[in-house]
């Protein structure tokens, strides 16, 4: 420190690079989404009614779920391919669950029911009835959101055990 | 207190106060302009009446429009289009302006590619025009959010998805910038503010900063010839005719400028010609349909401007396609730098350079018409292709200006 001068301009330099740090951090925090939007999370869909190979639609946080009720012939080509494990057991039936977005870039995947698989128009991505990737670009399959099994009813947004296995042993990942 | 004679005259008046002589003489009088130079350099004055145009309509849209989930689609189609006095024509104006500042903006650049006018000291003219590009890039992003139909919401969803960077899966980052899981009324909102304010006020700054870049170096020639300014300004003030044949240069104002405007007229009559006539080519029919976040258009695209860089995303999987994303974005930057030739000379002059300036455009063209193409068949390997030629170009710029002949 050589002179007074000096100090003053590092004492004002210091202040103000410190008042900017906390204006940037305020500015961060303002764009984040709001706590009313993080909370709002549970949605409870009952899978009584779903039809085998009958995609329907439901909507968690704002995102397109689907819900694909497997037919025995589904199920064998699942066990085969290894791909049992993404599909969710409530008690003989197997129900294949996922945020329907296209793992790539966000599209709605359209469904095929002859084909029993998914095509996203966007960059013409594919996914088996499992909602496994079957051609790229898609990096994976369609992401499995948090549930609770609940008799024949799905809690999305709980994670139940049988969501925290699939989390475990990757055959999703966290959405 | 400084001394103040009584002016005799308006200008008088403001000269004593703001230098407004000086200001004349260092941005309009004696701002030379070269004389050898043609009607491509109107482009750069083009874009500026453009962007003043599309500041005019907006404000006039900002009256009507509501930056509300629920009420954006239809206070821009319903209030504006049909009940405002008027009010399809600052839409269309709008529209159509938005489309045309890129073509004239490509022109502009493509201009000056090739007449190399991006080296020498006019390195930060390049810069600072390619940053305009990233904000136009964004304000028009921004813009295409505002009606809320489902091509506003699906490129809205595609587009924050990229900046997930692929398996990084910076998803908080995704819902951080949108400030929700999915687009939704805070997502609506930011993007209203950035598209009206703040990002205005940058291409504002910008568009300062451009011309800054250009007063010193000036504008470039059709030779690429360094002009002695000097020896030439001086000749001009002389003022005679023939010591005024003979300098090189003009002045920006009134002469040069006399000159822009003609071709302003020329460009404006296309201008209110497509507003009026053939508005629709910048009209997403797809966007009149309201935003639905539970069904996707069968085909997402972005407006043409973007279509080159999108379909170089489009042919590979998701991480290569990201980094050749991103890699395409910010490569025109680097153009002073990498054209490693010491010849300021238009493209024709300049042997393989010549070839590469074609390849280029012509490149980019292929890569814009497949980008709106499905992305199936045949189309997908001439993208693919396309999308690999564009690199094998960048990398073998350096190269070939490097053996390039000294002129
Ligand atoms: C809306 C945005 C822009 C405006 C308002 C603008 C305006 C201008 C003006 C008035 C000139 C001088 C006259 C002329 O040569 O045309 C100019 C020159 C120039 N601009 Fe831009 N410009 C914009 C965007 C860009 C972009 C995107 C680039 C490329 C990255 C760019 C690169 C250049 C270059 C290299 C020159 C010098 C031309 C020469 O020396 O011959 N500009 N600009
Ligand atoms: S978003 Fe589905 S393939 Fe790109």
């Amino acid at each position: 420190m050589s002179s007074r001068r000096d100090f003053m301009g590092m004492a004002l330099g210091g202040f103000t690079a410190l008042g900017g740090i906390g204006a940037l951090m305020a500015m961060k925090k303002t764009w984040d989404p709001l706590p009313s939007v993080k909370a709002a999370g549970f949605t409870t869909i009952d899978l009584k009614d779903a039809q085998e190979n009958v995609l329907v639609t439901e909507k968690w946080r704002g995102k397109p779920i689907f819900v694909l009720k497997q037919s025995k012939e589904m199920v064998e080509k699942a066990k085969k391919s290894d791909e049992l494990k993404r599909l969710i057991n409530i008690g003989d039936e197997y129900y294949m669950v996922a945020v329907g977005l296209c793992t790539h870039l966000g599209c709605i995947p359209g469904y095929d029911s002859s084909k029993q698989g998914f095509l996203c128009a966007c960059h013409g991505g594919q996914y088996d009835g499992t909602a496994m990737v079957t051609k790229a670009p898609p990096p994976r399959g369609l992401d499995i959101p948090p549930f609770k099994i609940d008799g024949t009813k799905l809690v999305l947004g709980e994670e139940g055990p049988e969501y925290k296995k699939m989390l475990a042993d990757g055959t999703t990942m966290k959405v | 207190m400084a001394h103040f004679e009584k002016a005799k005259s308006l200008n008088e008046w403001l000269d004593q106060r703001i230098g407004i002589n000086t200001l004349k003489k260092v941005m309009q009088s004696e701002y030379w302009i070269p004389k050898n130079i043609n009607f491509l350099w109107a482009m750069g004055m083009v874009l500026a009446a453009t962007f003043g145009i599309l500041l005019v309509s907006g404000i006039f849209l900002l009256m009507y429009y509501n930056p509300s989930t629920d009420l954006a689609f239809d206070s821009v189609n319903y209030t504006i289009m049909t009940e405002v006095g008027y009010g399809w024509l600052w839409r269309h104006i709008h529209g159509v302006g938005a489309s045309l500042v890129f073509l004239i903006i490509y022109i502009h650049m493509f201009t000056g590619i090739y007449y190399g006018s991006y080296k020498k000291g006019r390195e930060l003219i390049w810069i600072s025009g390619m940053l305009l590009f990233v904000l136009f890039s964004a304000e028009a992003f921004s813009g295409y959010m505002l009606p809320w139909g489902q091509m506003s919401y699906w490129a809205g969803m595609v587009i924050t998805n990229l900046f997930s960077g692929g398996s990084l899966h910076a998803d908080g980052l995704v819902e951080w910038i949108r400030g929700d899981y999915v687009p939704a009324q805070a997502f609506l909102s930011r993007f209203f503010m950035l598209h009206v304010l703040l990002m205005p006020l940058a291409i504002i700054g910008a568009i300062v900063f451009h011309f800054g870049t250009l007063r010193l170096p000036h504008v470039n020639n059709q030779d690429g010839k360094e002009i002695d300014f000097e020896e030439s300004a001086r000749l001009w003030k002389e003022g005679t005719t023939e010591s005024r044949r003979k300098s090189e240069v003009i002045p920006f104002s009134p002469v040069f400028l006399s000159k822009d405007v003609f071709v302003m007229g020329v460009y404006f009559i296309l201008f209110f010609y497509l507003v009026f006539y053939h508005f629709e080519f910048a009209m997403d029919p797809v966007n009149f349909d309201p935003a639905n976040g539970l069904k996707t258009p069968t085909h997402i695209y972005p407006e043409w401007y973007f279509l080159w860089s999108y379909e170089i995303l489009r042919p590979f999987p998701t991480d290569p396609g990201l980094v050749a994303f991103a890699i395409a974005q910010v490569i025109f930057f680097t153009l002073p730098f990498l054209d490693m030739s010491p010849n300021v000379a238009p493209a024709n002059k300049r042997g393989a350079f010549h070839i590469w300036f074609w390849l280029m455009l012509i490149d980019m063209l292929v890569l814009t018409f497949m980008g709106k193409l499905p992305p199936e068949g045949i189309w997908s390997t001439i993208g693919l292709v396309a999308a690999i030629t564009f690199f094998v170009l960048w990398i073998s710029l350096p190269i070939i200006t490097k053996l390039e002949k000294k002129l």
